[in-house]
């Protein structure tokens, strides 16, 4: 059975592409894209603060958007069909919660009052962040084994979230002002400020995360009739479960060590996309999933920046503010929301 | 006899759970056997563990101890396909989608279908008659609809053992043969080895090649429908309520104390008789104070009636049965 999916596919490319350049082209300090192209292309330009923003800060900023969309997507979509669940993704299960607490203990921890919360490298916070949302992450497979109930499983990670939340809080009330700061900074997400070395390990974690996705794309499909018929069909269901664990850590990880805690893109952009491409094929899903995620990045950061003003709103605002109805449409539209 | 092939054979096979140290037996000691060609109804109380028996034949669950061996050296996603009655996690899927799966142990992991495997997709789909449904999503399927999708998809698989969990169950009268003819004809023609759990006696009387008998606490009786039948194994397990197996009819106390003779032939006659039968009334061919007479006017049956020196003629049993 051939499935027709290039067109769709084609579409989300173009769109990426498009929302790439006109979030290039937006910021508080207008710029004319015909500029923009030819400081992309030669690298400087006679006004030396454009060449700056551009290449330094806006450049930076649309990659990590499509960086961290994809990722975040990417995660989202393997926590779906490994949960079986359409409302699984990476703020859901407490994941992302995970990776707040773990960046929390090294924000405001013993080590951060000797003085390097500041001069942490980047390495280090995204392993941190990486070991947090991997370690909800076994324990919401371990709780998934005894509740296969769905709307249980939820509930469970909800708690587990909020468990780590409350763990969150007590170290923000203990902790000093200025470390304080930096970690909630960090949590209202933001996709500016990174550098090119940071940019490189986020740009690594997509490569290894999607790659383990693409090696187990016979089995997450397989995986859709349920895990009796996969074993049934010679599937290797426990490293199939272990190779979506360990790519959605990774993934979620580092995207929320760069960029803080991310809502919605995980659990939304799946479902847009499926609206799309009407196939069930991870052979076609994980390529248009990452681009889908990488152009509602895009999108929400554009809108973020409020064109025309100086202000710049943080970006878990906005992905909220997009998913929510994005979510309950689809819901009203179907009835139901499924997999 | 011409020389069967055994496809599976177990051996001294316990089946059961596990659960932290503790094993729960349900079947100790079992010696089963699947040969090519033979359709069997493997049937038994609720509960009986019917479906660990199944699961642990396919592979799906671990035994406690003894062994299932299959014949040849293919890998068991070859050997052995499954329908089972768990449901499809992602309703969304499409038909086609769904027989899709079959070919899975064949291929790679980029999932490239060769020509080969197109074939056999659409030779599945066309045994199962489901080239109008292909692009429809499982979720908007009825029933029997959704059971078909899963044979093909197990069809599709193209092994020669499949292992069916009550395919028919929730079907109405006319899927439940269709399911029961199909899975005859393949054993029958494609020479595969079915084994399917069922509820339904009747059908599995009559169509079955084995049947299979699960005595929980005693083991499994296989044998030919008609033996089991007879020998009386069926009575024993199911300690049927008024069920007469040997006639293959419920029975009816004739607690009217009034007995009917009832003359006649074909099916009118027949049905005349399970209708008196039905009301408590004993009914025979020998003379009686009421007396009942089916007749065929213009292909459409009569009753004549006598009683007490009465006549009446109706043309429907209840009109019959208002009367008496």
């Amino acid at each position: 059975m051939r499935e027709n999916v290039t067109s769709p596919w084609v579409l989300l490319l173009f769109l990426m592409l498009l929302l790439f350049i006109a979030n290039l082209a937006t910021g508080s300090v207008s710029i004319p894209p015909a500029e923009i192209l030819s400081i992309l292309v030669t690298g400087s330009h006679d006004n030396p603060a454009w060449t700056e923003i551009v290449l330094n800060f806006r450049l930076t900023k649309a990659l990590t958007c499509i960086l961290a969309g994809s990722a975040l997507a990417l995660a989202g979509l393997q926590m779906q069909t490994l949960f079986r669940n359409p409302l699984a993704g990476p703020d859901v299960l407490g994941l992302s919660a995970g990776a707040s607490l773990a960046v929390a203990i090294l924000f405001m921890a013993p080590a951060a009052t000797l003085g390097i919360a500041e001069h942490l490298p980047p390495l280090v916070v995204s392993v941190a962040a990486t070991a947090g949302s991997l370690t909800v992450f076994l324990i919401m497979i371990l709780v998934a084994r005894r509740l296969p109930d769905p709307a249980s499983l939820l509930i469970v990670g909800l708690m587990v979230g909020a468990l780590a939340a409350s763990v969150v809080s007590v170290l923000q009330y203990i902790s000093k002002a200025e470390h304080l700061q930096v970690f909630v900074i960090w949590t209202m997400g933001s996709l500016g400020g990174l550098n090119w070395n940071e940019l490189l390990i986020l740009a690594l974690a997509l490569v290894v995360g999607s790659a383990l996705a693409f090696s187990a794309i016979k089995p997450l499909n397989a995986w859709l009739l349920g895990e009796r018929y996969a074993l049934s069909l010679g599937i290797n269901t426990r490293r199939t479960r272990l190779i979506a664990i360990l790519s959605a850590s990774v993934l979620t990880g580092a995207v929320t060590a760069f960029c803080g805690p991310i809502a919605f893109v995980g659990l939304a952009v799946p479902h847009l996309t499926r609206l799309l491409i009407r196939t069930h094929n991870h052979k076609a899903l994980i390529p248009a999933v990452a681009l889908g995620g990488a152009a509602l990045m895009l999108f929400c950061d554009i809108v973020a920046q409020l064109p025309g003003s100086t202000y710049i709103l943080p970006i878990n605002a906005l992905t909220a503010l997009i998913g929510a109805p994005v979510v309950i449409w689809i819901i009203l539209q179907n009835k139901s929301i499924r997999i | 006899m011409k020389g069967k092939s055994l496809l599976l054979q177990c051996h001294q096979l316990s089946v059961g759970y596990r659960h932290r140290s503790t094993a729960t037996v349900l079947f100790e000691g079992l010696n089963l056997s699947l040969t090519a060609g033979e359709m069997i109804c493997f049937m038994g109380p609720n509960g009986a563990g019917k479906s660990s028996i199944l699961r642990t034949l396919a592979g799906l669950q671990q035994p406690l101890a003894g062994e299932v061996v299959l014949q040849g050296n293919l890998e068991r996603a070859r050997h052995i396909a499954v329908v089972l009655t768990e449901r499809i996690a992602a309703p969304q899927l499409t038909v086609a989608e769904v027989i899709t799966f079959g070919r899975y142990p064949y291929l790679g992991w980029n999932l490239r279908l060769t020509n080969h495997d197109q074939e056999r997709i659409h030779d599945a789909i066309d045994r199962v008659h489901l080239r109008g449904l292909l692009h429809k999503r499982i979720y908007t399927l009825s029933d029997g609809q959704l059971q078909m999708v899963l044979i093909a998809r197990a069809l599709a698989q193209d092994t020669p053992i499949i292992l069916l969990d009550e395919p028919t169950t929730h079907l109405d009268l006319n899927n439940r043969l269709e399911i029961m003819n199909l899975l005859r004809t393949l054993a029958h023609d494609s020479g595969k080895a079915v084994l399917l759990t069922t509820h339904d006696l009747d059908l599995a009387l009559q169509t079955a090649d084995k049947i299979w008998l699960a005595h929980p606490g005693r083991g499994i009786y296989s044998g030919w429908p008609e033996d089991l039948v007879l020998n009386g194994s069926f009575d024993e397990i199911f300690q049927m309520k008024g069920f007469d197996l040997k006639t293959g009819k419920v029975q009816h106390p004739a607690y009217r104390n009034i007995r009917v003779q009832l003359l006649g032939d074909g099916p009118a006659w027949w049905w005349t008789k399970n209708a008196l039968e039905r009301q408590g009334y004993s009914v025979s061919t020998e003379n009686a104070d009421i007396s009942v007479t089916v007749t065929l006017e213009a292909n459409l049956p009569k009753w004549k009636l006598h009683y007490s020196g009465n006549e009446r003629q109706v043309s429907t049993i209840e009109d019959l049965m208002d009367i008496l």
